[in-house]
């Protein structure tokens, strides 16, 4: 960019400064002093109690299953979707993007009535005279949950990836010697490292930091770290311990990122 | 005490556009301006807000909250400068200390001493000392809800709770001092007990009784009973004729070792920029006739003697259940506010709970 078209970039400068920057301040205002003002680390060190460490052990375990099983089910399909012609994968992609544009809220909570006791799942496996499934207000419905809500930023990134992989070096492959199973381990795979990478940040950053999923479809009764922290702010109203709970999370995040940009120098990994 | 429909999910998005939302809405004013309102989701009929607006010219701005922890930190950091709350008790009472709420005159809100019940006055003196700042909306209790063809025997008792039998049937509010409500009188406890040996107590019977709960609800409590997700629930008196009418199975008691009973007031804050718009709100809200469209539609009951007298149905009229003779019931109590380092104590052992 030349620097006459500098001033394009004044209006997101401005909004990441209103509302990226100065909240980022204030959640460090609030996370470092107590309720006089003064300066404390107390409300960092208050993850290590029992409580605290818990839920954040339990949201790292379950963001990172969500996120392995969100891997395990885009990478064959973005393979696949690479390998098909424009037309088709263009309306693939479409149908996998289309529940995005209904709320994140609702779509949630729909799956609280298809997963209830008596809820839509179970009411057919009922009438089909098959057991039924209990897993509502467990692990697993959250990791469901994670698992649907989070799929599309796996599958987006990945599929990019791969598709922007030059034919002619799998073909050169081929043409050497190299079996599929070894093409795909030793060129497709580290090729696509940057779209896998941006897809484990953009699937495990709000899994781990989700409050919604784990209320609607766990019941309230296991605590994530997101929870913990929201009903700090809403309910307790004690700003401080929440933000500074929220700089533990952040640090990591910023791990997470620190990750990505080594793998991903290129930025190649990027959405769409 | 609580809401109608799945309601939760707009207090869900409100979280998220919070802020997006408070800054829009007040661009139509009407002729005599606006009064803001902060009150429970779904704890008023919306036709008497309509009336309400066509009668007197002034525009309403009408906000939900769906606890009283989360109404309080919204007031307080007076992001939206609200005219009216409906709080509950022991938040009065805090709000009181705090010097947030402003004194009530009674001449520009006539209604208020003729309609209300003297009795309900006489039970707001707990938080409210000399009826200075609240005028009582709606009251109620806080028992057991539960669905006759799901149980063995009639449920009596906050320890039927506890019973394994029971094991992922249970529906418990998730809301602190309710939480603790429950396990405070199925040990006998005070339900304000400040005492940091019976609070241990209180906490290790809701540890022990989590395994047996299906989930902590706060008003999803209601459409899971009628769907019978669950057999037994906890549940504010005033969703029990509701239920009931969605569901005949379900039966609503008043448990033997004591319960809550709580009144949610109206009360008109300091910094309220229409005063007398919200005087004349509370005294239209106070009418016999709209109190009555207003028990209608919530069916939470109300301490509008007047309006009571004005029900057609009988059974409803004398219901046990809108209109529980309290006399009858032993160790019922109102939560009193207890202050900022009880608060503290209580939200550390919930998350303890929770957590667990």
């Amino acid at each position: 960019m030349t620097s006459k078209n500098k001033w394009l970039s004044a209006p997101y400068a401005l909004w990441s400064i209103v509302f990226i920057i100065i909240p980022l301040g204030m959640i460090l205002y609030y996370g470092l002093t107590d309720k006089n003002g003064a300066f404390t680390l107390e409300n960092i060190i208050a993850i290590t109690t029992a409580g605290h460490a818990k839920a954040l052990r339990l949201s790292l375990l379950l963001s990172f299953v969500s996120t392995l099983i969100c891997f395990l089910l885009a990478y064959p399909l973005a393979m696949i979707l690479a390998n098909t012609k424009v037309n088709t994968h263009q309306f693939i992609i479409l149908i996998f993007i289309l529940p995005m544009w209904m709320n994140f809220l609702l779509r949630t909570l729909a799956w609280q009535t298809l997963l209830e006791k008596n809820g839509v799942i179970n009411s057919v496996l009922t009438f089909l005279n098959l057991p039924n499934l209990k897993i509502i207000n467990t692990p697993a419905a959250i990791v469901l949950g994670m698992v649907y809500n989070f799929l599309p930023f796996m599958i987006l990134p990945l599929y990019n990836a791969l598709a922007k992989i030059d034919k002619n070096v799998i073909d050169a492959a081929h043409d050497l010697g190299a079996g599929s199973i070894y093409t795909f381990i030793h060129i497709i795979l580290p090729l696509s490292v940057p779209g896998i990478i941006s897809g484990i940040t953009m699937v495990f950053v709000p899994a781990l930091t989700t409050f919604v999923i784990s209320a609607l479809l766990g019941g309230s009764k296991l605590l994530l770290i997101g929870d913990v922290i929201e009903q700090e702010f809403t309910r307790t109203s004690n700003w401080h311990l929440g933000s500074g709970l929220s700089i533990v999370l952040m640090i990591f995040i910023i791990i997470n990122m620190i990750a990505s940009a080594i793998f991903d120098k290129d930025g190649e990994g990027s959405m769409l | 005490m609580k809401k109608r429909t799945s309601s939760s999910v707009c207090i869900l998005l409100l979280l998220f556009m919070a802020e997006i939302l408070t800054g829009c809405g007040s661009s139509t004013t009407g002729v005599n301006g606006q009064v803001i309102v902060y009150n429970w989701g779904e704890y008023v009929d919306p036709e008497t807000l309509d009336m309400f607006e066509e009668e007197t010219g002034i525009k309403v701005i009408y906000d939900e909250f769906e606890t009283n922890e989360s109404m309080y930190p919204k007031v307080e950091s007076g992001a939206v400068a609200y005219d009216i709350a409906c709080p509950s008790d022991y938040m009065i009472s805090r709000m009181i200390q705090n010097d947030m709420l402003s004194e009530i005159n009674y001449d520009n809100i006539p209604n208020a001493k003729t309609n209300i019940g003297a009795q309900y006055y006489e039970q707001s003196k707990g938080f409210d000392p000399e009826n200075k700042y609240s005028i009582p909306y709606c009251w109620g209790t806080v028992g057991i809800l539960y669905n006759r063809t799901m149980v063995d025997e009639p449920i009596t008792s906050w320890a039927q709770l506890w019973d394994e039998k029971y094991a992922d049937n249970i529906l418990m509010q998730d809301s602190v001092r309710d939480a603790f409500m429950v396990a405070e009188k199925l040990n006998g406890f005070s339900m304000n007990t400040l005492d940091t040996d019976e609070l241990h107590t209180a906490m290790k019977s809701l540890i022990e009784q989590k395994p047996l709960v299906q989930a902590y609800v706060v008003d999803q409590v209601r459409d899971k009973m009628i769907g019978e997700e669950a057999a037994i629930g906890v549940i504010y008196s005033g969703e029990a004729i509701y239920t009931q009418q969605e569901n005949p199975n379900l039966v609503y008691v008043i448990p033997e070792e004591g319960t809550n009973v709580w009144i949610d007031s109206w009360v008109i804050l300091k910094n309220a920029p229409n005063k007398e718009n919200a005087e004349k709100f509370i005294n239209f809200m106070c009418r016999s006739d709209i109190a009555l469209m207003n028990f209608e539609y919530i069916t939470y009951s109300t301490p509008n003697t007047a309006a009571r007298e004005l029900i057609e149905d009988d059974a409803i009229r004398n219901s046990e259940i809108a209109f529980p003779d309290l006399s009858k019931y032993d160790h019922l109590e109102t939560f009193v506010y207890l202050g900022e380092d009880g608060d503290a104590l209580y939200n550390e052992l919930w998350k303890e709970v929770k957590a667990y």
